[in-house]
């Protein structure tokens, strides 16, 4: 009884708990009103179904998502990342040219080349950011412009549609029978939790993201932890920019990852990581891109018209953030504990 | 004292934080036209009565009386209305604003609805003409140093009329005669019958201004007395609880500074400096031996810190630390050198609040060693209790959040931050600020036996008694340059202080 009850306890106070209990009340809403949402079927021998879908759209998100934690865990926030998503998506597509079934680079080369550019893009945040003492928002604000801009430039305005198969693997192949994007995603996840929790970066982004000035007289070298930040979110959308337009088989400069940096921004505070820095959850983070895509799914398979969709998926927003403000939480755990007394 | 009455009664408050008993049944009275000070030792629950009082945090039990009527403030401002104010231990200002935006915030006189900027600024001026304070009110808080910070702190509160005024700390980084001037005005404003709490770690100001003391220990009330008759050797036993012949002790320790002249040096700096913060200085440390630092606040003390830790970097002259040469000047080489500094403001630049007591001690240590050489729980476990033992300092458990805990232990942690380095130069800039006697003591003589175990001290204190008691040689500043190199024969608080008014010896 007493390990059951601790074991609530220690849930009921971690981190994850909120974004699971929305994850959850969603699931539940599907299973009772969506028809088929939880239906998996084996066709080819890759799995099909809203949950997979779910997952595999997800990725780019969750992507960003992870990247975003490590900035926003400084303090600092990057507004960039679907520019950079663009940026890349523009590079790669423009490397493998649009003759059918032939590749201008070979694909290592371009993928290298793409990721290469967006790890550019991170040291120039990141420069701005803890070199040049300008505001984080301003600073990636800069290329969260400009960047569309250098995507168009480098498609030369143009839509560019590819017809290399071997390029589809990355946003629509499956390895397992799983889609390959998620390998991708645990791969990435698995690396990011590595480095910020089996070496000193973790805490001294934490530490960092609390009390930078503190953080300096310990003999903490800021301004490189904060430009590692940087330059890992960029990276991260980097290859969330190659997994969309591996996805759609083109690149529209104007289009890729439009938006995203606020969902990433959204799903990284759902996850439990203050935008005030400090401490942060990678799969907090994680969950958060999983309720909003999952949300975003729902609508979509639950034949909610469009007009309305942004309307509903706010709602689900505003009743997350709101678990997490500090008067509703003091609330729930009066409620709790009159509850415990009346058991 | 016109009304014997009391105008704000106490009683039987009580709160608990997540492991700590911080208040247990504590009543507390205060009269009208009354200076009541209000002292313990660190976690002896001061802070947490003052929080529940201004609405900060709400007591767990208890009742809480303002001129008869039960009073139950749910924030600081509604406290502010209700006629209590507070000036806190850690200045609370918005460094960005206007000192006359500061004093006046909330409350800006408004003319047709948008601030009436002229009244707003003259209002400001006139109370800080009344302190005898002359500064540009227009300009922003964070350009001027922290005593005067403090007192348009103190002017905020003022400017609200306060049937209560409490005042945490409020004398810690105020010079001699700005000290002066703030009894002045307390001595004032108790002749109109407001009733001022006063909490502070000097006890000869609790002898020179208050009426009456409040002593709290371990968040229990220990007892009420009137000053006069309460002899301060046994104020100071109530406080502790203990007899304290730390005193003596310490002079056991102290070595004789003939011996440490002919030690090595371990760090030597020649023609060192930096314009606009510290002309350029000569200073041999040796081996096992500590050198205070006197002078008053914004006397390059704390500039002649940093530049020696390479916060600031120099324009002019050389360092050498255990005989090599340093050329890049940074926190991360001045610790890989041997170096450690306890920086004088704690809450900006010393803990790192969100994080756990063990992640703060082992940080300075983790970044010694690097991104990748990383020390695992397990370890960084064993580190941090093995300090936390050492130097005493009183928590639940060593990941409770180092914002949880009071002052002085957070200034332990700091302490014991920079002795994971294992260290061969501390340099501890005003350690012992705004902590009780009791810690104060521990760290002084931690201070001493550090250098008994051969590292070199440069410490840096207000408290002048303190730099007597714990270094070998003094080193005096006045106008950010070192004045003069005082010998131990030739240290003592008349001349120290004939020093730093102006005078040469």
């Amino acid at each position: 009884m007493t390990t059951r009850a601790s074991w609530w306890e220690r849930l009921r106070h971690s981190s994850l708990f909120w974004p699971l209990v929305a994850l959850a009340l969603v699931m539940l809403f599907n299973l009772l009103f969506t028809p088929n949402f939880f239906r998996l079927e084996i066709k080819d021998g890759h799995l099909f179904g809203s949950l997979v879908d779910v997952l595999n759209r997800g990725a780019p998100l969750m992507l960003m998502a992870i990247g975003l934690t490590a900035v926003i865990a400084t303090a600092g926030v990057d507004l960039s990342v679907g520019a950079v998503a663009a940026i890349c998506a523009a590079m790669a597509t423009r490397l493998v040219g649009n003759v059918t079934d032939v590749t201008a680079t070979p694909l290592p080369l371009v993928i290298m080349i793409a990721l290469g550019l967006a790890i550019l893009c991170g040291i120039w945040n990141g420069l701005l950011v803890s070199r040049a003492n300008i505001q984080p928002m301003v600073a990636t604000l800069v290329l969260m412009v400009a960047g569309r801009g250098i995507a168009q430039l480098i498609t030369d305005g143009q839509i560019i549609t590819v017809y290399y198969p071997p390029f589809f693997y990355f946003g629509a192949g499956y390895l397992l029978g799983l889609p390959f994007t998620l390998f991708i995603v645990a791969a990435v996840f698995l690396f990011a939790r590595l480095m910020t929790r089996r070496t000193a970066i973790g805490l001294f982004v934490e530490s960092v993201g609390t009390n930078a000035s503190s953080s300096f007289y310990s003999g903490i070298n800021e301004k490189n932890i904060k430009l590692l930040a940087y330059v890992f979110c960029s990276f991260c959308a980097g290859i969330a920019g190659i997994i969309i337009s591996s996805n759609v088989k083109s690149a529209d400069a104007n289009n890729v990852g439009l938006f995203m940096e606020l969902d990433a921004i959204l799903a990284v505070v759902i996850g439990g990581t203050l935008m005030s820095g400090g401490r942060f959850s990678l799969a907090g983070s994680v969950l958060g891109a999983l309720l909003i895509q999952s949300v975003t799914t729902t609508i979509y398979a639950f034949g909610v018209p469009p007009e309305v969709v942004l309307v509903v998926k706010s709602l689900v927003v505003l009743f997350v953030v709101l678990l997490y403000s500090e008067p509703v939480k003091i609330a729930l755990d009066k409620l709790a504990q009159r509850k415990g007394v009346r058991a | 004292m016109a009304d014997n009455s009391n105008i704000l009664t106490m009683k039987g408050i009580s709160k608990a934080f997540p492991g700590v008993q911080a208040l247990d049944a504590v009543d507390f009275s205060l009269r009208s036209g009354e200076i009541h000070a209000l002292l313990g030792e660190n976690g002896a629950g001061k802070s947490t009565l003052i929080k529940v009082l201004t609405g900060v945090e709400r007591q767990d039990r208890g009742v809480i009386e303002l001129d008869g009527h039960e009073i139950l403030a749910k924030s600081p401002h509604h406290a502010q209305t209700l006629g209590i104010s507070t000036v806190y231990q850690e200045v609370n200002l918005c460094p960005n604003l206007s000192i006359a935006e500061n004093i006046l915030i909330g409350r800006e006189p408004r003319f047709a609805g948008s601030i009436d900027w002229r009244r707003l600024n003259a209002r400001a001026a006139q109370i800080l003409e009344w302190l005898e304070i002359d500064v540009d009110v227009r300009q922003s808080v964070g350009m001027y140093p922290v005593a005067i910070q403090q007192m348009v702190a103190i002017s905020r509160a003022l400017e609200i009329s306060a049937r209560v005024l409490i005042l945490d700390e409020p004398t810690s980084s105020l010079a001699a005669h700005e000290t002066e001037k703030l009894f002045a005005v307390m001595r004032k404003l108790k002749s109109e019958g407001i009733g001022i709490i006063f909490i502070t770690h000097f006890l000869a100001q609790v002898y020179e201004v208050s009426d009456r003391i409040t002593v709290l220990r371990n968040g229990k009330l220990v007892g009420v007395f009137d000053t006069a008759t309460l002899p301060r050797v046994e104020l100071v036993a109530r406080m502790i609880g203990r007899d304290l012949n730390e005193l003596e002790e310490m002079s056991r320790y102290k070595q004789a500074a003939a011996t440490l002249s002919q030690s090595s040096v371990v760090l030597q700096a020649k023609d060192f400096g930096r314009v606009g913060s510290i002309e350029p200085f000569d200073l041999d440390l040796h081996k096992g031996e500590v050198i205070g630092l006197a002078g008053l606040l914004g006397s390059g003390r704390t500039e002649m810190a940093n530049l020696l830790f390479g916060v600031d970097k120099p324009d002019s002259g050389t360092l050498t630390v255990a005989g090599q040469r340093v050329e890049q000047h940074a926190p991360l080489r001045s610790i890989q050198a041997g170096m450690a500094y306890c920086p004088e403001d704690r809450k900006a630049d010393g803990i790192v609040g969100d994080l756990t007591v063990r992640e703060n001690i082992i940080l300075a240590l983790q970044a010694s060693r690097g991104w990748f050489n990383h020390l695992n729980t397990a370890k960084q476990r064993e580190i941090a209790d093995k300090y936390i033992k050492l130097l005493n300092i009183s928590t639940p458990t060593a990941d409770q959040l180092v914002k949880n805990l009071s002052g002085g232990n957070q200034q332990k942690v700091i302490l014991a931050r920079w002795l994971a380095t294992d260290p061969d130069i501390l340099i501890l800039d005003e350690p012992t600020r705004g902590i009780d006697i009791g810690a104060k003591a521990e760290i002084q003589k931690l201070v001493l036996t550090q250098a008994n175990q051969g590292k070199s001290c440069i410490f840096i204190s207000s408290e002048l008694d303190e730099v007597l008691r714990t270094s070998h040689r003094v080193l005096v500043l006045r106008d950010n340059a070192v004045v003069v190199e005082l010998a131990q024969d030739e240290m003592n608080e008349r001349t120290i202080m004939h020093i730093i008014a102006g005078g040469e010896s």
